[in-house]
């Protein structure tokens, strides 16, 4: 009957290397704490069943999508967004027309900038198939695939 | 030039409708009808949550005409107590908590006398399911030219052909929504949205106000495809209605499977060829019935189904041909403004048919298209003379050239023979789109957009264009820079609010670069002129002394749309030139079939597009890519499941679009060959590259597996009907 949250949890995690304590409720999700609980709203919904990546965030390192992920499973845990990521890391995003409208936008980076860290990926799976967990309406995937091979190519060199 | 706000989108900083909060505000929510058709016997709450903590609204609460205007007042805000089709809106529910309103929803049961819906198109009504005129046709479109039945029965070989394509969710990335809320008197809409004064019209009538009262702002716009032309309408009434009854801010954001259950989509088409040819390919005949399904309301179906009978004959000349177009009015959700706009239904069926025919004639499907490509000097259906100096065979030869296409096709020969279960075959298709509103529609428009000089020297465009991924701040700014000397970082273009900005029209029928651009342009010479005329740092400078001359005065450069000379359109009869340019392109299409899976694979997509000047490449070959790539999935993937008048998949998880892992990389290249009245000489881009790819690809399929499949989309289920029918290659006869 009551619209106030149930039996609030208190849990700490780290966000975005900040210490962070917060109040959820045990069925909130942790897309939902980030974007209305912490106004961090660089993390979209697309779909809310895991299928779109739009709300990709790394958990301890590795890409997850927030919609699935209880908030409260975060306890202790790191959780890092597309707002702890560096802009002068976009120029090639930017070159190559990866962004179009930018819904799916923050979470194509996401899983973009964790294949970059993540390059021994690379000796079995093409950027192409990496990134199949996001899906993206405008681009037809090339100005993305392109704007990463770009990114790469750079971080080689460099 | 880059992308204007490419780094506020690649960052997250971009702000988006749901980004938004305001103090205090409710959450919205849509209860809506279980069933088809009938009438709302009861509606019952239940006890789950306290009712009291909710504001609820219907169609009493509604001040206006209970309609949501845009064409005709047919289509209800909230179901006067009758309902048309699964999914109807009947009431609003808003409160604080998103979780607590959602869970309301739940709460709610409308019950609903059934009565038996209509729901297929194809079929004529029996008289206990017309509900729409005498016969439940929506609207009614015919062309004639020169004397088809005469021609017909003088050709020495007639080829018929059915062919059939799906409805298609647009699946933009940010789904509907709008924030409603009161400023003194001023009802404040903010939202995703592509047409923010139809929105103001609509708004209107319904709540008795006058714009003056309404102010529409468009947020950023996470994907539109035509599914923010119409529909956003409806959710800012409906966030408006809340908003006025509640006296609070109201959010209303639809989740991913009410948007898709709920709200428009591409209109489901058949279309009947029958085309008389000579033993040499030369088409001699055209006779072709378009019948669309329009669903529930009206939405903008009978402009869908003309821009769909225009471009029915294909790219091609014939002197006779007929086209008759109908829309049905059926019980479905309504079907609305997707990224074609018809146009694509139209040549999935004459693109098809020409491979049918070329099949049937033992003809090279190429050969039979380069004879028969309207050449400069000829006449469309509707009797336009086509006389802008494109070379359309180059564009054909350009996209064979550059995917091999006949090397291509002896390898599969080899390669097909040998195989044990793939099959490769290679596929075109050539067609054309004309840009812009059809016929008198741009007059009708009356665009208006302004240009402002700031004190500082500064420009600002002012236009209702908006921005939904496609590049139109960043087109705009180039183009007001370019015509004023301009650096580009000294334009900004303001944000579409329907109190600062003047109608240039809605951001659909790829106009904006083309029209509303050309506005930009002839804004920007009327601030040179009144100025003092210079460009670049003079003009500035006179910017700046014509402030302190005039203080406290607004410089404003201003254009109205005037029509291109010589355009002469009979609405009436389908005559004459139904649009000032077209664009022309050419797919290649290969694919690989698996005879075991009955699985499509891309393997190569080639695409040359004549769009007039490119006026941003990275811009151009995006609209390209990401047009084919929809186009591609609406003849493999995408397919809505019905049942009873409602889509049952709903989900992205059994909705398909493709991810990257399904799509080849696509290839495009421009031929230019510049519209004088377009912007810099641009033409069209947004829907052209859409309109030939499901042809390509089911050509391609055609090529691999010497079947002549008719219907899209083609799923591996019934790829696997049609190849194990056997002599299914008279499919299409």
């Amino acid at each position: 009957m009551s619209s106030r949250r149930d039996n609030p949890l208190r849990i700490s995690f780290t966000l975005n290397g900040e210490p962070t304590t917060v109040e959820v409720s045990p069925s909130e999700r942790l897309l939902d704490l980030l974007r209305y609980g912490l106004g961090l709203t660089g993390t979209k919904e697309g779909c809310a069943e895991g299928e779109c990546g739009a709300c990709t965030v790394y958990l301890d390192g590795l890409p997850v999508d927030s919609c699935l992920v209880p908030a409260y499973q975060v306890r202790g845990r790191l959780v890092e967004t597309i707002e702890s990521l560096d802009p002068e890391g976009m120029a090639h995003y930017h070159a190559k027309g990866t962004t179009q409208c930018g819904a799916c936008t923050p979470g194509v980076v996401m899983t973009a900038e964790w294949i970059l860290r993540h390059p021994d990926r690379l000796e079995t799976h093409p950027v192409r198939e990496l990134m199949a967990g996001n899906l993206c309406r405008c681009t037809g995937y090339d100005g993305i695939i392109e704007g990463i091979e770009g990114a790469l190519e750079d971080r080689e060199a460099g | 030039m880059l992308r204007r706000e490419g780094l506020s989108k690649l960052t997250g900083r971009e702000r988006y409708v749901d980004d938004l909060a305001l103090e205090g505000f409710l959450w919205g929510a849509t209860v809506r009808s279980p069933a088809a058709r009938g009438r709302i016997a009861k509606i019952v709450f239940g006890d789950g949550v306290d009712w009291s903590e909710f504001v609820i609204v219907d169609h009493t609460d509604i001040p206006g005409r209970n309609a949501v205007y845009l064409m005709e007042y047919d289509q209800p805000a909230l179901a006067p107590g009758y309902v048309r089709h699964v999914h109807e809106p009947v009431l609003l529910l808003a409160h604080p908590s998103r979780e607590v309103a959602r869970r309301a929803l739940r709460e709610v049961q409308v019950i609903v006398d059934i009565d038996p819906p209509a729901l297929d198109f194809r079929t004529l009504p029996s008289p206990d399911l017309i509900q729409y005129g005498e016969d439940n046709v929506l609207k009614r479109l015919s062309i004639e030219k020169g004397d088809v039945e005469r021609a017909l029965a003088e050709s020495p070989i007639v080829v018929e052909g059915v062919y059939e394509t799906g409805a298609q969710e647009h699946v933009y990335l940010e789904t509907q929504g709008m924030l409603a809320y009161l400023d003194d008197d001023v009802l404040i809409i903010k939202g995703s949205m592509q047409c923010p004064y139809y929105v103001v019209k609509a708004l209107k009538p319904a709540l008795n106000r006058s714009e003056e009262e309404i102010r529409v702002i468009q947020t950023p716009t996470g994907g539109g495809f035509g599914g923010k032309e119409e529909f956003p309408s409806m959710v800012a009434l409906h966030a408006g209605l809340l908003a006025l009854k509640s006296r609070v801010p109201v959010k209303l954001i639809y989740d991913r499977t009410e948007d898709m259950a709920a709200t428009t989509k591409r209109h489901p088409s058949r279309v009947r060829h029958r085309t008389g040819v000579d033993e040499n390919g030369h088409l001699i005949a055209q006779e072709i019935e378009v019948v669309m399904d329009g669903g529930a309301y009206l939405t903008l179906t009978p402009v869908v189904l003309s821009r769909a009978i225009i471009h029915a004959a294909g790219p091609y000349h014939c002197d006779n041909v007929r086209i008759q177009g109908r829309a049905m009015f059926t019980n479905s959700v309504p079907y609305g403004a997707f990224r074609g706009f018809g146009n694509p239904q139209a040549h999935f069926a004459v693109e098809r048919h020409m491979d049918v025919i070329a099949d049937r004639l033992r003809m090279d499907p190429v050969e039979l298209r380069r004879i028969n490509m309207i050449r400069d000097g000829q006449t469309t259906a509707t009797g336009q003379v086509i006389g802008d100096g494109v070379d359309r065979l180059e564009i054909v030869d350009r996209a064979l050239a550059l995917s091999n296409y006949e090397r291509r096709r002896r390898e599969h020969w080899v390669r097909n023979s040998e195989h044990r279960y793939l099959r490769r075959g290679i596929g075109m298709a050539a067609f054309y789109h004309g840009a812009g509103f059809t016929g008198s529609g741009e007059v009708l428009l009356d665009s208006r957009l302004h240009v402002e000089g700031h004190p500082d020297g500064g420009v600002q465009v002012l236009c209702a264009a908006t921005e939904m991924g496609q590049g139109q701040i960043t087109v705009f700014t180039r183009l007001a820079a370019d015509r004023l000397g301009y650096d580009p970082s000294e334009i900004s273009i303001a944000e579409p609010d329907t109190h600062l900005v003047p109608d240039s029209g809605p951001t659909v029928g790829s106009r904006t670069a083309m029209v509303v651009g050309r506005l930009v342009e002839r804004a920007c010479d009327d601030l040179c002129r009144q100025a003092g005329e210079g460009r670049g740092a003079s003009l500035k400078d006179a910017i700046i002394a014509w402030h302190s001359a005039h203080p406290g005065e607004q410089l404003l450069g201003r254009a109205r749309y005037e029509p291109p000379p010589g355009i002469e359109w009979d609405e009436e009869n389908y005559v004459g030139d139904a649009y000032g340019a077209f664009g022309w392109a050419a797919h290649v299409a290969e694919v690989e079939v698996d005879l075991r899976t009955y699985n499509v694979r891309v393997l190569d997509f080639v695409s040359v597009q004549d769009v007039g000047t490119v006026l941003n490449e990275t811009l151009a070959r995006g609209q390209v890519q990401g047009g084919v790539a929809q186009g591609i999935s609406w003849a493999l993937l995408e397919e809505c499941v019905w049942k009873d008048g409602a889509m049952e998949n709903g989900q992205l998880t059994n909705y398909i679009i493709p991810t990257s892992g399904d799509l080849p990389p696509i290839r495009v290249e421009f031929v230019e060959s510049p519209y004088e009245h377009g912007a810099q000489g641009a033409k069209g881009v947004g829907e052209l590259p859409l309109v030939g790819a499901a042809p390509a690809v089911l050509n391609a399929v055609a090529a691999a597996t010497g079947r002549q499949p008719t219907r899209i989309p083609l799923t591996a289920e019934r790829l696997m009907v049609l190849l194990s029918n056997g002599h299914a290659r008279g499919e299409a006869s």
